[in-house]
């Protein structure tokens, strides 16, 4: 068998550095920082957990940032040439999904964005990005603010994400009423007697919170919720496993600067007036994609076997014509069999067309699948 | 009984002109939930260092080796429907192939149960 490879780069440490270690993770490498992959229960334990109580996810390495200007309309109008999701019209409170595009509509990291509730944040919009892109995503907004617009990196805080059916009785027994937030809506909330600040939102495609919570509370934040017997510790491993049946893109895999947000089945993130009114980076193409449709697509995928076809498995038609590659792929413990993404042409990619996965050398067969492959259960 | 290990954590316990082949506790417990196992053709003739069979955890897909040359004999089918038994018995219930040796001085090049355990200390 093969060992992983190690390398010896010095790694950062999130603020829950000691609790991982403490559980019994084991730690490894990601994005530049020293995270846990799996607990002692493993990582089919830890998907499952999720999908039927609440897993605690430590993503305090993802950038955490605010952009300020002296009033909504000015800072959202700053993102706006950025991004093509409608930020000026955002409630308060209200939270997007959204790109960063390149020039030619290429995406350079994929982000949240949060309009916050407080007179004091007026004029404030808080952003997470990808913690592998942070530097590049900080620099290439900084360069393009207009006078006015700050850049403000969050460096002391830590995000925790608790995500499932029982996450938001477990905010309930810690004293907070933050499950009075509905599906991708966000504000202030005490958890355990600590200030946080808690979207609904996630990344396993459960009902779930994000809480951003300042470094030094992160770990009493940590302990306060473990001590729920309905809250386990999850970690990148099933982290993963859980997006990708959720049929969510996974940046540098799924989607990097050779894919735009049409061809990644992401126009549901492009509103209407942004769609129409373009002034976004590579609007051209990707109003043109909108029109007349993207020549490549990303869909789902279904190995009809019990063999895992994972990231760069090349697809083929039935007759052996190459037609795209896989961009994510494993075994998905709620599917209990194989499931991925990548991208196809547009003429295979149809819900049920016939492809095949070269897996090994072999023509592995498979059909193009609806996503997401475990349903969406967000609290709406 | 004789067992072998190579240093890529596979084991061969060698039964009379034969050996079962699989992977090591230490190896298994590396992998995390095995989920896919891909086993070789019975009859397929394997050089030493040969990819034997492919094991797939939730996380990656690795390769195992012929720890020795010769012809596969039987594989555990067993695996293609409950691979989760190479996490729960990797010396038992958990083999892969029974491989019928064509040169036994190669075991000579393998580590002893004792060495393997040293080994395993060494790496982690």
């Amino acid at each position: 068998m093969a060992e992983p490879a190690r390398s010896d780069e010095p790694l950062l440490k999130t603020p829950l550095h000691a609790e991982h270690v403490a559980c019994g993770a084991r730690m490894v490498p990601f994005a530049g920082y020293d995270m846990p992959v799996q607990y002692p229960a493993g990582i089919l334990t830890e998907h499952n957990w999720t999908r039927e109580h609440a897993g605690l996810f430590d993503v305090s390495h993802m950038g955490q940032a605010a952009l300020g200007g002296p009033d909504h309309e000015t800072t959202a109008r700053a993102l706006e040439a950025l991004i093509p999701a409608d930020i000026v019209n955002l409630k308060p409170g209200q939270q997007r999904y959204s790109q960063l595009l390149d020039e030619n509509g290429g995406i350079l990291d994929d982000l949240m964005v949060t309009r916050p509730t407080t007179d004091e944040e007026e004029g404030y919009i808080y952003l997470v990005v990808n913690a592998s892109m942070k530097e590049a995503d900080y620099a290439h907004i900084q360069a393009r603010l207009p006078h006015g617009v700050t850049l403000v990196r969050g460096e002391d805080r830590a995000l925790l994400a608790l995500q499932g059916p029982a996450a938001e009785g477990v905010l309930t027994r810690l004293g907070s009423n933050a499950a009075s937030l509905s599906f991708m809506m966000s504000g202030w909330f005490e958890i355990a007697g600590l200030r946080c600040h808690v979207s609904r939102s996630g990344y396993t495609g459960e009902d779930g919170f994000e809480i951003s919570v300042k470094a030094d509370d992160a770990a009493a934040l940590w302990r306060a919720l473990l001590a729920d017997p309905e809250v386990k510790p999850i970690g990148l491993g099933a982290r993963d496993s859980l997006r990708l049946e959720a049929g969510l893109c996974l940046y540098g895999h799924d989607i990097d600067t050779t894919t735009s947000p049409i061809e990644a089945g992401l126009i549901w993130s492009i509103q209407k007036r942004r769609r129409e009114e373009g002034g976004f980076p590579g609007a051209e193409r990707i109003q043109r994609e909108i029109k007349d449709g993207a020549a490549r697509v990303r869909v789902g995928i279904k190995p009809e076997g019990r063999a895992p076809a994972r990231e760069g498995s090349v697809i083929t038609t039935p007759d052996g014509r190459e037609v795209g590659i896989v961009t994510s792929g494993g075994f998905g413990p709620t599917v209990n069999g194989p499931v991925a993404m990548g991208y196809v042409s547009k003429d295979v990619s149809a819900v049920g067309t016939d492809l095949h996965l070269i897996v090994r050398g072999k023509p592995l067969p498979a059909k193009v699948a609806a996503m997401p492959f475990a349903p969406h259960r967000y609290k709406r | 009984m004789t067992t072998r290990y190579t240093k890529d954590h596979e084991y061969i316990r060698i039964e009379g002109d034969a050996g079962i082949v699989g992977i090591s506790d230490y190896a298994q417990g590396q992998l995390g939930d095995v989920v896919f196992v891909e086993l070789p053709s019975v009859g397929k003739t394997l050089s030493k260092g040969d990819e034997a069979a492919v094991v797939e955890s939730v996380k990656a897909a690795s390769e195992v080796y012929a720890p020795v040359s010769g012809e596969v004999v039987e594989v555990n089918s067993e695996l293609e429907a409950s691979p989760g038994t190479v996490n729960e018995d990797p010396a038992g219930r958990g083999w892969f192939m029974k491989i019928r040796l064509t040169n036994e001085s190669e075991l000579d090049g393998l580590m002893t149960e004792e060495q393997y355990g040293e080994f395993v200390k060494s790496i982690s």
